[in-house]
């Protein structure tokens, strides 16, 4: 038999050290535990200091007396290995599980035991914790902002829509696969710009493009199911088909005289808001600066000093300059530049300025995969003939933007966190929802409430883009 | 040939030339129906408005150039102090996601992933609105260590009063060139004569040597001067003496470096595991100590793939430090862009310098870092 060596446990004796280090911890975390949930203190008779640090001082002993090399029981290996390998990593292991246990029970109660689910008024708050009827109530408002809550299923109805439609590329077949760049690129996005524009903001222009949408959308989702043979064809007729049809047979129009059929009503995009909105303007920015950056980084690796110059003086402006200026200027200083009698929309001023500002991010991001390439990709294309467009959109912009799948995809989830900017012109999306419900005199005080939940909105949709860019990233990287 | 080159650069200068024109004309048409003339003379007229917060002296009957220093230094004063604790954030917490141990960098990346996908506004909101509001009255506040007050209305901390300041300032300046001299003698004489000089130990005397010595002999005198509650009126209170942080520049500075860390620990990160294996290995099998592997094989090159990325992240922390306006921190954008130019309306003129003082903080940093990244390159022959 060994002698028992408590300053470098080893193999022999093992169990000894095991049990007596096992114990140690397990008493440690006990006394945290208890005093954390239950509030008892199982070492008051010790002097303060003591008694605080005494969990530390327990555990550390404890994992020490268990740090056993090549034990040969697994589980013990592993755990030496992961939170255990020194006296360093044993003291910071401790300190992390402590703090976690601490903070659970107030995190719970906040959370969950004392908030309050139901009611609808600030009196139904009245225990300690978090008061969830205050985002019950505002739900509506955090999400569509000031837009009629009769109409609110417009936008549901957009966006249901058009995520189905973007959706069309992963359930497209083989033979289709080739119009899928043409379809994301031009169909996609205008009919996501008629349904915003024209079914949002609904008014009398509605029904005169309403048809033309539907007749487009019908037809195209038709279209992916016709034999490519007749597909010239399809694309013309069926879709001016579908129009005259609803048009002329369906008597849309004497419906509406006769009150059968409601006109959508006219909303402002001074009412738009809440989560939608950051929808709508992170999404039509995403289309617009992704074509104008593409063109600037063609412009800066241009050969063409005055193309070349212009485009490196707009992406540094606007790279150098932050969001929120240009956002004054599109409010302030912008309205300056225009005719008297020429008015933008406010919204559409706004989207305009962002996507110019991303575009110059989105322009350094495919720069940044335009010099990737090999040279020799140039030169094979030169040499066979090819022009300069030929060249770039056969050869070198499909495998340059695949190369920066990634960074586009970081630079869009920049934008999404960016549009809580909005503020400044005075749209607001759910930050600026928040910020109004705050000052709401009869629901004052539930500012955290509103914080959190707008914090895990935003994490979950930001969370989950940036772990599809990194699979697009992973699925990229093999292929090459 | 020739021509197909220059018809697109023709074009181009055209539109370019035509768009501005077309929005320069329409501002002198706007400008002239409401009688406002193009110019940048306002700025040496009376502001008449006051700033809460400021570094220099300041109040209404000031300039609105000093408006502007105002809010220039607020915003380079915010800016610092991030700068600072997000480096400091961000390499603990990159070092903490290479760890071996599993809690620990568990912690790290739950760190990350979380700070980095809430937008920076709305963290700014948090901790200004929800956290920093939850904090004690200044008369029920607790001291901390005894003479640090964190109340609602700010942090209160306890400030030195300084006789003769410049004469310790230039000290301490002379004692840094000192030590730049003494390094640069070392590795002169490592490299001629192969002996090593203890060049920290050296550079500590200087530090605290010259100071001192300014103490003793150049008449400086320092008094530390805690703050005290004092009472406003029946339910007032406040706290005099010392410093005072206002909890707009605490919240801003706190939501700018936490951010930002989450940044700046992934380009630490990437650049401590861009140096292979094998330089290490190499390194140590030469017989070099593990501090001299780290401070002379894998800092440098860690280094060379960290400091680009980083730099890019504190230009984002100076620019995203004009979300200030949101919590009516008195920086560049409130002060200027907007409260000089609700007062004056002269939106181009105020909007211009805004964007340009920013542009050239950017393209400053910038030029600074290109300089030290050519520096620093791997020199191939």
């Amino acid at each position: 038999m060994n002698k028992l060596n408590f300053l470098s446990p080893n193999k022999n004796n093992l169990y000894t050290y095991l049990y007596s280090g096992i114990g140690l911890f397990s008493l440690s975390i006990l006394i945290v535990f208890l005093n954390s949930f239950f509030s008892l203190d199982l070492t008051s008779f010790l002097p303060g200091t003591i008694s605080f640090f005494l969990p530390l001082i327990i555990g550390f002993i404890g994992l020490h007396l268990i740090r056993i090399e090549y034990s040969g029981i697994k589980f013990l290996d592993t755990i030496n290995k992961n939170i255990n390998t020194n006296k360093f990593n044993a003291l910071l292991s401790l300190l992390i599980i402590f703090a976690v246990i601490k903070s659970l029970p107030p995190l719970l109660s906040w959370f969950i035991i004392d908030a309050n689910f139901t009611g609808d008024s600030k009196d139904a708050c009245s225990g300690s914790g978090a008061c969830w009827a205050y985002i019950k109530t505002w739900f509506n408002r955090f999400m569509y902002g000031m837009y009629p809550n009769a109409e609110q299923w417009r936008i549901n109805l957009s966006f249901i829509a058009l995520t189905f439609l973007g959706g069309v590329g992963f359930f497209a077949s083989e033979k289709f696969k080739k119009y899928l760049t043409l379809y994301y690129v031009v169909v996609y996005p205008i009919i996501a710009f008629l349904f915003i524009f024209f079914f949002i903001s609904g008014g009398p222009i509605f029904f005169d493009f309403s048809y033309g949408i539907i007749a487009a959308v019908i037809s195209i989702v038709i279209g992916f199911f016709i034999p490519s043979k007749f597909k010239m064809y399809y694309f013309i007729i069926v879709p001016i088909t579908i129009y005259i049809l609803l048009k002329y047979a369906f008597f849309y129009e004497e419906l509406i005289e006769l009150g059968k059929i409601q006109a959508f009503e006219w909303v402002e995009t001074g009412a738009w808001g809440g989560l939608s909105l950051t929808f709508i303007v992170s999404f039509f920015c995403l289309i617009f600066c992704f074509p104008v950056g593409l063109f600037l980084s063609l412009g800066r690796r241009s050969d063409l000093p005055i193309i070349k110059y212009i485009s490196i003086g707009f992406i540094e402006f606007w790279r150098g300059v932050p969001l929120i200026t240009v956002l004054f200027m599109s409010s302030v200083m912008f309205p300056m530049f225009l005719p008297e009698d020429m008015f933008i929309d406010k919204l559409v001023r706004v989207i305009i300025a962002i996507s110019l500002f991303e575009a110059a991010y989105v322009a350094e991001v495919i720069r940044g995969g335009l010099q990737a390439l090999p040279r020799g990709q140039y030169d094979a294309a030169k040499s066979l003939g090819m022009g300069y467009w030929k060249m770039h959109i056969f050869v070198i912009l499909p495998q340059a933007l695949k190369l920066v799948i990634p960074g586009i995809a970081n630079t869009f989830l920049a934008l999404v966190k960016d549009t809580p900017l909005i503020f400044v012109v005075g749209l607001l999306e759910i930050v600026g929802m928040l910020n109004l419900a705050k000052t709401n005199p009869e629901w004052l005080g539930f500012a955290m409430e509103g914080y959190v939940f707008a914090s895990i909105v935003f994490f979950i949709i930001c969370y989950a883009m940036s772990k599809y860019s990194y699979n697009l990233e992973q699925k990229y990287k093999t292929e090459r | 040939m020739n021509f197909k080159k220059i018809l697109p650069q023709l074009i181009t200068l055209v539109v370019v030339i035509l768009v501005f024109g077309f929005f320069s004309y329409n501002a002198q048409v706007n400008m002239e129906n409401r009688g406002i003339t193009f110019g940048y003379g306002f700025l040496s007229q009376e502001s008449s408005f006051d700033v809460q917060f400021s570094l220099i002296e300041y109040d209404g009957s000031h300039s609105y150039f000093r408006a502007y220093l105002v809010g220039l230094l607020n915003t380079i004063l915010v800016s610092v102090i991030g700068i600072i604790f997000a480096t400091i954030i961000g390499v603990v917490v990159g070092i903490a996601r290479l760890s071996s141990n599993y809690l620990i960098e568990r912690t790290a990346a739950i760190y990350v992933e979380f700070f980095r996908n809430i937008p920076l506004l709305l963290q700014i909101f948090f901790w200004y609105f929800a956290a920093l509001r939850a904090l004690p009255l200044p008369e029920k506040a607790e001291p901390m260590f005894g003479v640090f007050f964190l109340t609602i209305k700010g942090f209160f901390i306890p400030a030195f009063i300084w006789n003769n300041l410049d004469i310790f300032i230039y000290s301490v300046i002379a004692a840094i060139i000192a030590i730049i001299f003494v390094r640069a003698y070392a590795k002169k004489k490592q490299e001629n004569e192969g002996t090593q000089t203890p060049v920290l130990l050296i550079s500590i005397g200087f530090l605290i040597i010259l100071p001192l010595l300014s103490f003793l002999l150049g008449g400086v005198d320092a008094s530390i001067e805690i703050p005290v509650i004092e009472q406003l009126s029946k339910t007032s209170f406040t706290y005099k003496g010392g410093l005072k942080l206002p909890p707009e520049l605490i919240s801003l500075a706190l939501a700018l470096s936490l951010y930002t860390a989450t940044f700046i620990a992934e380009c630490v990160r990437a650049g401590v595991q861009g140096v292979s294996k094998g330089q290490k290995e190499a390194a140590a099998s030469i017989g070099l100590t593990p501090n001299q592997v780290l401070k002379l094989v894998v800092m440098p090159q860690a280094l060379r793939i960290i400091i680009p990325p980083t730099t890019n992240q504190y230009l984002n922390l100076t620019k995203n430090s004009s979300l200030a306006a949101a919590i009516a921190y008195p920086d560049l954008v409130l002060v200027f862009a907007g409260t000089a130019l609700m007062q004056t309306g002269r939106a181009i003129e105020i909007v211009s310098i805004t964007m340009l003082t920013y542009l050239t903080l950017s393209i400053t940093i910038s030029i600074f870092m290109n300089w030290y990244n050519k520096k620093i390159a791997i020199k191939e022959k």
